[in-house]
This record gives C-alpha cells, structure tokens and sequence, in this order.
C-alpha cells in the first residue's frame, strides 16, 4: 500500500518551519533525519516520568528506567533479525561501533602481515580507523575498487581476500547510494577465513534487515539516521565475538568485580558499555524502531524506490548531460540517495542557491574523500530521501535547481 | 534575511569565470603551500616566488579546486598581494581575516570587533571587501579564508 506522505509529513513537527519564507523541503536524510512527535514524546515522557540511572538503584524509577532502556535495546536487536539480545552493544553512533571493534577485536587478533579488505566507497568511519590500526600494527589495507557504474568491481575478489582477517564494506554508499552484495560479500570472506563487518547506516532506516540473513559477524549503525535521537547507536556482532573480545572502554557498568590490582568485566553488552549510557537516547531509539514498524520497512523502501525513480527522470529530463548523476542507473541496486554535479558549478554554490528556496540537501566530501578522489571531484550536492519526502520535494528542488543553474550561468 | 545578491556579488563572479594569476611555477626556485579546506574537500595550491634581496612577491600562481567564494578570493588575493612587499602582504592577510572576524564577532554578539578593527586601520582592499557579505553566510567564511590561510602558511615557510 502506499504511504499516505502528507500525513506522515505532519508527524514530524519541524517540517512544518520556513527556511527563507518558503516551506523547507528537506532532502539530507541520509546525513541525518527528522524526528516524528512518537520519538520526542518518548523522550520528554522518560525525562519527565522515569528518569533515573541504569542498572544501579532499587527504588521504583530506576527500575522503570532500567526496564524501558533494555526494552529499547531489545527492539532494536529483534528489528535487525538478532536471535540474541546480548548481541546488541548500545554505542554512540556507528563511528563508535567500528572503533570498537577496531579497538578490541582487530588489536587482539591482528598484527603485522595481517590484511584487512576495505572498499574504495566507504565512509572516513569505515577507513581511519582501520587506517589508525595499520600504522599502529602494521596491517595491511588492501581495497576493493569501483566498477564505472558505480558497483564494487568484485573480479579480483578472491585475490583481495587470501589470507585477509575482516573484510570491512558498507550496505549502502553514502555518497553513491549503491546497495552492495552483502550476502555474497560475506560469503566471500567466510570461505577465506576472514570475519565480516558491515557498516549498515544508510540501509537499515530504509530497508528491512536481518542480521542471521546476512551472515555478518558485526555490523554498526546509527539510531539519528532512521528517526531516532542523536548520540547513540548500536554494534551488533555475533555471541562469541562479543564475549571472547577484550572490553573496549574502563569504568562503571562495564565490570563485575574490581580489587586494587585487577578487575573483572561484566556480561555482554555491557561489558561494553562503561559509564552511565544515552538513557533517555536508549528509549527514543526503541520509539523510532516502533515508528519505522508501524509504517512498514517494506512499504518505506517500496515509497522510496518509486520516489528515487522519479527523481532520476525528473534530473534527467530538466538537465540531462547537463547535470552528471554520480552512482548505479539500476534502481534495484541503489538507494535514495542521489549524489550530482552541474558542470562547471560547485557543489557549494549550488547548495547555496537551494537554501534560498528552504531546499536543504548536502554539499561537501560526505566525508568519503578516497571516493571523491576516484569520481575526481572535490564535491558533490546530494539529495537523500526518507519516508517524509514526495514528488513536490522533488519538484522543489529541479526548480531550485533550475535557478541555481540560471544564477551561475557563464 | 541575507540574499544571494549578498554572497555572490559580481566582482565576485567576475574573478570566479575568468580566475587571475592560475597556473603553477617551477618548484625551487618558486615554493609550494597546498591548503584544505576538510568541510568541502576544497583544495588550494599557492605558488610563491619571492625576491630574497627585495623580500617583495616577484609571482604567484595558484591552482586547485573549490567554489566560487573561494575560488574568487584566492583569485582577488593573488591580485593583491602580486608585486607587494611581504610585509604588505602579512598586512593584507591580518585586514582580510579581520574583514571576516569582524563581521563573525558581530553576529555572534562577541564584542563590537574594535580590537579587529586595527588591522584594518589604513589597508585598502579594494575589490576584496566584496567579500564582506560572505560573514552572512557564517559557513562559507572559511571558504573566503582558505587561499589567505595558505598565503600566510607559504610565507611563514619560506620564512623559516
């Protein structure tokens, strides 16, 4: 069935606002999305009724607290198809959760002559901390390139992979919005005895995910970008990583017994999670993983294939050569984001212009520089879509564009 | 509301489509400073060639990528600071960023931008303070800023 937009869009309070005396038309999703009143009115009620720390008092809201932050993290373990909800580590972002990984795991397995397989298309979260751990250890990076329609080019796979520890790839380009075969990848890995870790944070707000499916042994996501507050995400991995790991930060929470010379860590997830967690951040998460349920993960993604094809002619029928599309033509491969170019107009000045218009969509790197080197431009704009988006924001913006182009004409 | 016309006014787009001094010099004798600019990726190469008895910029060439505020500013500055003094130069430089901060202090409520107000004391920008409507747009300052900030790091360079 499809979505019914206009009401979804009166969900979410700040898209009612002007930007500039025009309505916004806000199309950055995939840097960050909007938050619907279920997620806000959750968090003001928890802060306003059950606030109180996890895991430490006895007294009644602490034990509310404590019951809805691992109702939370239990939603978002069953939402991702996890059998176990140990196996979901509350972090704060999916930066986070591959550092920590990098910083438990990778410094107790790997060391120098050890690989490590990334992607050319990977995100700065997906690649400095690998990088950090290369020039600590001495591991190796070794690097999967892009074909020229904007796929992996997996035809030397096999060679990437011999003798590689962890294979490292994103489900969903940022920049690109390229869908990888992450089953397939991580088939690829396992038979070459190296684990899989997916960088899931532009696929799971909008497409149905399991984790079992997959394959994976981690994958590290964002609650901010599928509705939920900022300052928390999740690593999930598989039981036996997760409890043969050497914890990641020292502190409260995170142990079971200290003495003057040694300590002990706690159980999973939570050896894991030192110091007082994101609480009230906890809770909106689950809020939003009920939002994105109540809609349907398999009705979003319908919504914005149909949106994201609509945009690709409506670009290219406006501007066609005009304006260079960076990433796949084929739909069922590609996401709602939508990275593009005029020529001889930068990103930023482009950007500008649509702001005029209350039209936000990004301009920059994305913060994928090594993918920008290889597309051989500084920057690009990208406009990314969610649930709350429709065919007039995509209108709105061929018509800021239309301007944009107009104003910087040579 | 701060307009475009603000931003982009048309010395600015003028130095934008047809960029002055672009090109690279021989390294030695000229020297090289490249600068970044993380939040966009905007690169600038800056090509010095100082006269060591005369200490003034005998040429500069500038190559690189980036938007049109930045690209303009780099442009206008090469225009500026060429056949100058270095010591005029470092003045240009201090002026510029005062234009800048000036204007960011206000916004921000941070003071009345007196104490900036100094370096600007005497030196003529000329086409530069067409710049100014950039402090509007409080995320392309750094933009504007770029190619100063490489000229100065260039100079502190040979310098040392």
């Amino acid at each position: 069935m499809a979505l019914d937009v206009a009401r979804l869009k009166a969900e979410f309070p700040l898209l009612e606002r002007e930007i500039n005396g025009n309505p916004i038309v806000y199309l950055d999703s995939a840097s960050t999305s909007q938050k619907p009143f279920a997620v806000l009115d959750a968090m003001d009620h928890a802060y306003r009724h059950h606030y109180a720390n996890v895991h430490r008092g006895v007294y009644e809201i602490a034990e509310l607290a404590t019951a809805e932050f691992e109702k939370a993290r239990r939603k978002v373990a069953t939402f991702i198809g996890a059998s176990d909800w140990r196996e979901l580590v509350f972090v704060r972002n999916a930066t986070e959760a591959i550092n920590l990984v990098a910083y438990t795991w990778a410094r107790a397995n790997l060391g120098a002559g050890d690989a490590i397989v990334l992607t050319h298309m990977e995100h700065h979260a997906n690649v400095v901390p690998w990088q950090m751990l290369a020039n600590e250890r001495g591991v190796e990076l070794r690097w999967i390139p892009m074909t020229p329609e904007f796929t992996l080019d997996l035809s030397d796979l096999d060679t990437l992979l011999d003798g590689a520890k962890l294979l490292c790839v994103s489900a969903m380009s940022n920049v690109l919005g390229t869908i990888n075969p992450v089953r397939e990848l991580v088939a690829a890995a396992h038979a070459h005895g190296a684990l899989a870790l997916i960088d899931a944070c532009q696929y799971i707000p909008h497409i149905a995910t399991n984790v079992a499916e997959w394959d994976a042994d981690f994958v590290a996501f964002s609650a901010h970008k599928l509705c939920g507050p900022s300052g928390i995400g999740a690593l999930w991995a598989r039981l036996e990583l997760l409890e043969a790991m050497p914890p990641f930060l020292g502190g409260g929470e995170m142990i079971r017994d200290v003495r003057l010379d040694y300590f002990t860590t706690n159980d999973v997830p939570w050896k894991f999670e030192a110091g007082t967690p994101a609480i009230v951040e906890a809770i909106g998460f689950g809020a939003a993983i009920d939002y994105l349920e109540s809609i349907g993960m398999a009705e979003i993604r319908d919504h914005e294939i149909k949106l994201t094809e609509y945009a690709l002619d409506a670009l290219d029928n406006e501007f066609g050569d005009r304006l260079k599309i960076y990433g796949p033509a084929d739909i069922a491969i590609r996401g709602g984001a939508i990275s593009f170019l005029f020529d001889g107009i930068h990103a930023h000045d482009v950007t500008q212009v649509l702001d005029q218009d209350g039209v936000c969509v990004r301009a920059g790197h994305h913060c994928a520089k090594p993918l920008m080197r290889q597309l051989g431009v500084p920057a690009t704009s990208r406009a990314s879509f969610y649930m709350y988006n429709d065919e007039h924001d995509v209108d709105c913006l061929v018509k800021a564009l239309i301007r944009a182009e107009q104003f910087f004409a040579l | 509301m701060a307009g475009l016309e603000d931003l982009y006014r048309e010395i600015i787009l003028d130095h934008y489509r047809s960029p002055r001094n672009r090109g690279e010099l021989v390294v030695p004798p000229a020297h090289k400073t490249e600068g970044f600019n993380p939040l966009c990726g905007d690169e600038v190469s800056v090509y010095l060639d100082i006269d060591e008895a005369t200490q003034t910029v005998r040429d500069i060439k500038i190559s690189g990528q980036g938007c049109s505020i930045s690209q303009a500013s780099t442009s206008m500055m090469s225009d500026a600071v060429k056949g100058q003094s270095v010591a005029e130069a470092r003045r240009l430089i201090r002026a510029f960023k005062a234009l800048m901060s000036i204007h960011e202090s206000k916004l921000e409520g941070e003071g009345d931008g007196a104490d900036l107000a100094a370096d600007l004391d005497g030196v003529r920008l000329g086409d530069l303070e067409a710049l100014q409507g950039v402090v509007k747009f409080p995320v392309r300052i750094k933009c504007a800023t770029l190619a100063w900030n490489t000229l100065q790091q260039g100079l502190d360079e040979i310098n040392t």
